[in-house]
Order: C-alpha cells, then sequence, then structure tokens
C-alpha cells in the first residue's frame, strides 16, 4: 500500500508514516496529536474538520491524507503567530461567537480560506461561504458578526501598510 | 467526597489557605441535583466547596458539566462579584468526580438558580472571613477594613486575598444564612464578562473527551447489531484477528475491536462476520402517532380545576384539535466520545456527559467494583442539549480497556450517534377548548401521549381545566432534550390558541390577553409583541405573523415570528423574543443562549425528524438529517425582561419553546393553511 511519509504543517516538515488512504483528519488528530479540527460527522457535512490546503478550506475527514502531500496544510493551532491571534480569531473572541466551541475551530477555518479570497465580504457572501459548515449550538448570527468585523479589520489593515 | 474520611483527605491536600465549604440540607441537595439519601435525617451534605490559596488564587470545585451553556464564566462571575476579585484570579475545577463533591448532573436549568447562589454565598463567607483575619492581624477596626479587586485594605495597609493565613487553613462551613448583594448593585455578575476559556477554543487549544491522548493509546470500535432488538447468533473474528495489533473482544452480545490507529480498527470492525437474528414486525414512523395512542396509559392531573364539562356546556364555541410532534435527535456537534485508562483496579474515564456521577455509578455497576475505583472526568464539552446522560461510550470505551490492558478511545460515529443514542419523545396532543363569544375561555382539556408533561401548564386563566399526560409505549429509545416536552406542549397549545382566536375573528395578541392574568406572563407578551411592532403594520403578500406565549421551569418568554413562504417552503424571515429568568446575571451570554436556542428550535420546527423502519433508523446521516444552517437563520431580536428583583433562573433550555408555534401562527396567516405537525408540513 502506498504511503505518505511527509506532510507540511502549519510551515514546518512533519514526518508521518501513514497509509494513504486514510483520511487527513486522522492522520493530523492521531499521528501528529493536532487536535484542533474535530469530526462531527466524517461525510463532509459539517466542517467541523475544515483545514487549509495551500490555502482552500478542505474537509479533512473525506480527504485522503495522500492529496496533502506536497501542499501547504494549514490548521487552527497554525494561525496564530508570534502568540497573535489572527483576525479572525479576535473577532471570534470580540462577538462572543461560540457557545460549546466544537465547531468553532472548522468554523475560523472557513472564515479565514473566504476571507483571503474577497477581503471584505458581505453578510450573503459570509452566508453563502460558510454554508457548509454546522453549528450546532446555534451561534451563526455572531459568527457572520465575527468574519464581517474581521474582512473590514484585514481591509484597513492592508490600506494602512 | 461526601464521607467525612475522604474529605479530610481532600481538605489536606488544598494546603494553606481558605476553604469554605457549601453545606446543604439533604432536601434542598436533592433540588440542586444531588442524591436523596433515603431514610437519612436531613444529613448536611457538601454541595461545592471553595479554597483560596496563598497565591490568592480562588479554586471553586462542583459537579456541574460545561457543555456552551457558559457556566464556567457565570459561576466564576458570581464568586468574583461576592468576593470583589477579579474573575481572572477563579479557577473552576469542574466534573471530575475525583475532585469534586457529588451533583446529580447538569441538566433541567438548574445550575443558575441553585448552584450558583451556593457559590456566591461561598465566596460571601470568604470574604468575611478574610476580613475578620485582616481585623485581628493588624489591630483594626472591622468597618475599616475592604476587600477590592483582590486585595484586602485597611488604614493603609494592603495584601493579597491569600496572604493573611500564614501557612495554616481555615475551614468555614456555610449554611443558608450568608447575606448576599443584591442583584441591583452587581459590578461582575450582572455584565458581559468574556468567556474564560475563550483563548482556548479559538486556537483549537480546548481538548473535549474526543481530543484526549494517553500513552499507547488504542482506538476502539463496537459492533453495532443491523437493526433493534437484533441477536448476535455468530461471529467469526479469524479475518479481524490476522490483522497487526488488533483485540478482538467478545462478550455476549457486545463484540468490540481496538487497534492502534483508528484506520486499522475500522479494517478490522469490517472483517468481522457477524449473523444476527432480527426481529420482525416492529413499528415504523408511518404508524408511530397510532401506535402511542393505541399503547397509552390513564394519565392523572392533580392540578385540575373545575369540571371540563361544565366548561363546555358554559362555552359560546367548542373547538377539538390534534397535534403532533416526531422523534428528532439532539446531534451534538461533537458525538459521544471517552477514553478509558485502567490503573491496577481503578478505572478512569475522560468522556463528554452532563453527568459526571451518573456515569459513574453506570461504570461501577457495568464491572462490579465500588465507585470509589472510577474517576470520571469531564472536560469541556462540545454540547449535550440534555443527550449525553448516559454512559455508553464511556462503558465501552473501558471494556475495551480492560481487554486490552491499554487505554482505549472510542468516539461515536455520526451514524452511531443518530441510531444508538436516545432521541427527544414523539407525541400526540389532543386538546378541546371551549370559549365565550367574548373571547373568555371556559374550558382546556389538553392530552398530552407519550412526549411529556413539561410546560404543559397553562398561565391562562381558565376556570375549568385538566392536563394530563399519558405516558406511552416509545418504539425508539426515548430521553431528555433541551426543553424537552415544553416544544411540543407549546406548540399545540399556542397553535390552537390561535385557533380559537381565528374562530372568534378576533386579534390573536387581544386574545391571549384577555385570558392572562399573570403579570410577569403579560409583561413578556407586551414586550414581544412592541418590538415586533404587533398590530401596527399588515405582511406583505406570501407573508404572515405569528405570536406565542411560553412559561417553563420558571421564566416566561413570548415569541413573534414572521415568515414567508414561497412554493410550499416556509423561510423565517425575522423573529422577536422575549425572555426573563428572573435578574439577568450576563445579558451577552443570556442574548447568546436566547439566540441559539431559537436558532436550534428551527430544525424541529421545520426540517428536523428521526424516520425509522424495521427496527432501523432510515436518516442516520448528516446529509439525511437536515439541522439549520447559516441560511435558516432569521434577523433574531431578543429583548430580555431583567427583573432585578427576583432570583436568577436558568435559561439554557426556556427559550426554546416559542419559536415553533410562532411559526405555526404565522404560516397559517400567509397560506390559509394550519400546520399541526412538528416538523411543519405545509
Ligand atoms: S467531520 Fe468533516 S465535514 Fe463533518
Ligand atoms: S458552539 Fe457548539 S457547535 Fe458551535
Amino acid at each position: 500500500m502506498p504511503r505518505v511519509i511527509e506532510l507540511n504543517v502549519n510551515g514546518a516538515a512533519r514526518r508521518v508514516n501513514a497509509s494513504s488512504e486514510r483520511s487527513l483528519l486522522s492522520v493530523l488528530r492521531d499521528d501528529l496529536d493536532l487536535t484542533g479540527a474535530k469530526y462531527g460527522c466524517g461525510e463532509g457535512q459539517c466542517g467541523a474538520c475544515t483545514v487549509l490546503l495551500d490555502g482552500e478550506a478542505v474537509r479533512s475527514c473525506i480527504t485522503p491524507v495522500s492529496r496533502a502531500a506536497g501542499k501547504r496544510v494549514t490548521t487552527i493551532e497554525g494561525l496564530e503567530q508570534d502568540g497573535r491571534l489572527h483576525p479572525l480569531q479576535e473577532a471570534f473572541l470580540e462577538t462572543g461567537a461560540m457557545q460549546c466551541g466544537y465547531c468553532t475551530p472548522g468554523m475560523i477555518m472557513s472564515g479565514v480560506s473566504l476571507l483571503a479570497k474577497g477581503a471584505n465580504p458581505n453578510d450573503a457572501e459570509i452566508v453563502h461561504g460558510m454554508q457548509g459548515n454546522i453549528c450546532r449550538c446555534g451561534t451563526y448570527p455572531r459568527i457572520v458578526a465575527a468574519v464581517r468585523m474581521a474582512g473590514l479589520h484585514m481591509k484597513t489593515q492592508r490600506r494602512a501598510s | 467526597m461526601t464521607s467525612e474520611l475522604t474529605r479530610r483527605d481532600f481538605l489536606s491536600a488544598l494546603g494553606g489557605g481558605v476553604v469554605v465549604l457549601c453545606v446543604v440540607e439533604a432536601a434542598d441537595a436533592q433540588e440542586s441535583g444531588r442524591r436523596a439519601r433515603g431514610g437519612d435525617a436531613r444529613p448536611q451534605e457538601i454541595s461545592a466547596w471553595l479554597h483560596i490559596g496563598e497565591d490568592g488564587m480562588v479554586a471553586v470545585y462542583t459537579g456541574k458539566a460545561e457543555m456552551g451553556q457558559n457556566i464556567r464564566t457565570s459561576l466564576s462571575q458570581a464568586v468574583a462579584e461576592e468576593l470583589h476579585a477579579p474573575v481572572a484570579s477563579i479557577r473552576m475545577i469542574m466534573a471530575d468526580t475525583d475532585l469534586v463533591p457529588y451533583d446529580m448532573g447538569t441538566f433541567g436549568s438548574r445550575t443558575t438558580p441553585t448552584m450558583a447562589p451556593q457559590l456566591r454565598k461561598a465566596a460571601a463567607a470568604a470574604r468575611e472571613a478574610l476580613v475578620e483575619l485582616a481585623t485581628s492581624k493588624w489591630g483594626v477596626d472591622r468597618a475599616a477594613v475592604q476587600v477590592a479587586d483582590g486585595r484586602i485594605i485597611a488604614a493603609g495597609r494592603s495584601a493579597g486575598l491569600g496572604e493573611l493565613t500564614g501557612g495554616q487553613q481555615l475551614v468555614h462551613k456555610i449554611g443558608a444564612d450568608v447575606t448576599l448583594t443584591p442583584a441591583i448593585e452587581w459590578k461582575i455578575a450582572g455584565h458581559s464578562v468574556p468567556k474564560v476559556d475563550g483563548r482556548d477554543m479559538v486556537t483549537g487549544r480546548h481538548r473535549f473527551a474526543s481530543d484526549v491522548k494517553r500513552a499507547g493509546l488504542l482506538h476502539g470500535k463496537v459492533l453495532r447489531p443491523v437493526a433493534f432488538g437484533a441477536k448476535l447468533v455468530n461471529l467469526d473474528d479469524a479475518a479481524a484477528k490476522q490483522i497487526p495489533g488488533v483485540i478482538v473482544l467478545r462478550e455476549g452480545e457486545f463484540a468490540a475491536v481496538a487497534a492502534p490507529d483508528a484506520a486499522t480498527a475500522e479494517r478490522a470492525l469490517s472483517a468481522l462476520k457477524a449473523e444476527w437474528k432480527t426481529e420482525e414486525g416492529q413499528p415504523s414512523d408511518s404508524q408511530l402517532f397510532a401506535y402511542l395512542k393505541a399503547h397509552a396509559e390513564a394519565g392523572e392531573d392533580r392540578q385540575a380545576r373545575g369540571s371540563i364539562d361544565q366548561g363546555l356546556a358554559d362555552a359560546d364555541h367548542k373547538l377539538s384539535q390534534t397535534y403532533t410532534v416526531a422523534y428528532i435527535a439532539h446531534t451534538p456537534l461533537e458525538p459521544r466520545a471517552a477514553v478509558a485508562e485502567w490503573t491496577g483496579d481503578k478505572l478512569t474515564v475522560w468522556t463528554g456527559t452532563q453527568r459526571p456521577f451518573g456515569v459513574r455509578e453506570e461504570l461501577a455497576g457495568a464491572f462490579g467494583i465500588p465507585q470509589e475505583r472510577v474517576r470520571v472526568i469531564v472536560p469541556d464539552t462540545g454540547s449535550g442539549y440534555g443527550g449525553k446522560h448516559s454512559g455508553e461510550a464511556a462503558i465501552e470505551a473501558a471494556r475495551l480497556a480492560k481487554a486490552s490492558g491499554k487505554p482505549v478511545k472510542l468516539v461515536w460515529t455520526r451514524q452511531e450517534e443518530f441510531t444508538w443514542g436516545y432521541v427527544r419523545p414523539a407525541g400526540v396532543i389532543e386538546i378541546t377548548s371551549g370559549v365565550k363569544n367574548d373571547g373568555r375561555l371556559t374550558a382546556w382539556d389538553f392530552h398530552n401521549y407519550n412526549s411529556g408533561s413539561s410546560g404543559a401548564q397553562i398561565t391562562y386563566d381558565i376556570p375549568h381545566h385538566r392536563i394530563l399526560f399519558h405516558p406511552s409505549k416509545s418504539p425508539l429509545r426515548q430521553g431528555s432534550y433541551r426543553g424537552l416536552a415544553a416544544t411540543a406542549n407549546h406548540f399545540a397549545r399556542e397553535s390552537h390558541m390561535d385557533e380559537i382566536a381565528q374562530a372568534l375573528h378576533m386579534d390573536p395578541l387581544e386574545f391571549r390577553l384577555k385570558n392572562l392574568k399573570d403579570e410577569r406572563q403579560r409583561a413578556v407578551l407586551l414586550a414581544a409583541a412592541e418590538k415586533f411592532g404587533w398590530g401596527k403594520q399588515k405582511p406583505e403578500a406570501g407573508h404572515g405573523f405569528g405570536l406565542a406565549i411560553g412559561f417553563e421551569k420558571g421564566s416566561y418568554l413570548a415569541a413573534g415570528a414572521e415568515v414567508a413562504v414561497e412554493g410550499g417552503r416556509p423561510k423565517i424571515v425575522r423573529v422577536v423574543e422575549s425572555f426573563e429568568c428572573g435578574a439577568v446575571v450576563n445579558p451577552d451570554h443570556l442574548r447568546n443562549q436566547v439566540e441559539g436556542s431559537v436558532i436550534m428550535a428551527i430544525g424541529g420546527a421545520l426540517f428536523e425528524q428521526i424516520r425509522f423502519e424495521n427496527g432501523r433508523i432510515v436518516n442516520p446521516k448528516l446529509s439525511q438529517y437536515r439541522v439549520p444552517r447559516f441560511s435558516d437563520v432569521p434577523v433574531i431580536e431578543t429583548v430580555l425582561v431583567d427583573r432585578k428583583d427576583l432570583a436568577p433562573i436558568g435559561a439554557g433550555e426556556t427559550p426554546i419553546v416559542g419559536l415553533a408555534p410562532a411559526v405555526a401562527n404565522a404560516i397559517f396567516q400567509a397560506t390559509g393553511k394550519r400546520p399541526r405537525s412538528l416538523p411543519m408540513v405545509v
């Protein structure tokens, strides 16, 4: 069986030794102990397992680890830089966009990829872009507010620089 | 941990500082979610304790579990308020059966009305003890000593909260006689303090039960029967055992595997060849309501008033209608999960549950060992909504851990969660009512079959009423749920109220007010109606407006909804919900709970339904069981009616009950068709 030997995760080369058909989610969680991405359904329906591959949001539960080989994998653990949170992480705290927090990592990763695409999305674009993520606690309005807030913030930052 | 011995052990482990034990009478203990001790003469039991360490850190020990209802923060606020200390100095030690006093569980919205006041008293007592200590140590007047922002201050001197005890341990017991800061003077409680562990949540650092890792951990999988009631006749595990690292366990009907990684465990599971004997003739969802009625028992109403016959004889109009409610699943985003580890003859289990001590008892029973040898640790959980009272995954993981001699993690798949968890009860509700031409209700005869009695009591003033719950035989395993039967009962009652109003050509708001004397209920109704703009405008074509009121577990609400129906599909456009649960502890988090409840309620109102046939769940996947998503969310306006003069009441559940009937009433206005089932079919 072909195996995946190395992954580039959060900017570092990580050794793994996983048969290639295993899900990226299980390799991240079980082999690399990156448990930020969550299992919620295993069928690509809830987005709790969302991570970025070359900046694009994917459902890691239905992504074979072989697809991540040679790509940049970003997980929730890799967003914070030198103790500084990503603007969307800040915005989640600011708006209180969580209850149990189980959907939060996946929500943030989906949001980060959305923000990277269209810098400053409006509410309809946010709803459309985040539709694949479920929050069972129903914090959707706050998540929309958080993404909007981070979008604005990133726009002003870009202007300033 | 309630015996004197363990208490003493525990206290010595705490070291120096001030310890305050919350002591409650056993009768109250039961109320606060604690074990009733049959026959004991009201023994005093300890429900929680608080320890101020010499470093000034305050540790609070309680058996309550955090599942997203935000009690880790709100309880910290309550303690900080009375201690006059910053929230950041408080650490909540929750739901670890070896560290915290016994607690019956986190459900029924009991944490805020019972646990929070106990902790506030403990904090107030601790503060008083420190003031006394400062008075004697510094030789100053008691009135001159103040505690502010985590420091004790008097006559130019000041000390941290932990500095005065000088290595000793001062133990205080508090009872009911401590006075508390009235809500009107709150500085920390009553305000929107950010979630204390928010940063761990947004960085992925928080470890849920399914994230717990132990050295040498194996991953477990359980062989599930092909249908409910199926018996395992034969198991061929030869192929599975061939796979390196795999352990197969068979004990009677229970068969499971464990392997060093989840993929191998899954492979081993599918390599098991099982033969099942199935049970034919099980009821399916298409016969559900007839089945529930056919198996119903007689009910009893101890609060009935007057005579239904008389009430109907007095009426100018009579109306009888039937409403039905499907089974729905909690679908917590984190499925049931457990990590179990045996060290010698002691078992430790990390699991997401609302009843850590209940699960400890289940585990002790399953392995025939004393409860003292079982430790259940509940990491803050990926929600429960009433769905995580039991310890199935914990027992399964512990069995595999015992057989393999290694720690085992077991995470239920979404499909297992849908199939082998329990569901919110389905029900049939029949109402017969009588009303005068002027809109005064004369009779209310209410029968709930199977789904339950909660939230069925009326706040309407009706001279003749009877409210009966008829337990029945449920084809599916059913259990607790956020608000439980209150949603079904509110849906039926408030829909029926609109049906009567319509028969009388009366405005639904006017009709309700006419029959309401309860001031708190009137206040929330008027607050919601005003915010909604009830009666100010007509809905646009294809839209409808609806109202509903609610009362359950001591709190009151009213909801107004605007719904658009296009091509037979209802879309909720706007919801106004007013909510009153006594004094508000944390307005922002209360809003979050109300919004979350309203959104969760959309699922049960419009799409969610567990379908079953032949002992099998027909739709056990998220692709087949639709839950609310971003695009389903209406504009939600929450009106909090803050009653600082009343004690705070829990709010994790009741806000869920008003949405379905308000939406049903709006759909009727939009289409002229009356939905009488949940989920609603238009
Ligand atoms: S776990 Fe991957 S989408 Fe649900
Ligand atoms: S916060 Fe609980 S699922 Fe989103």
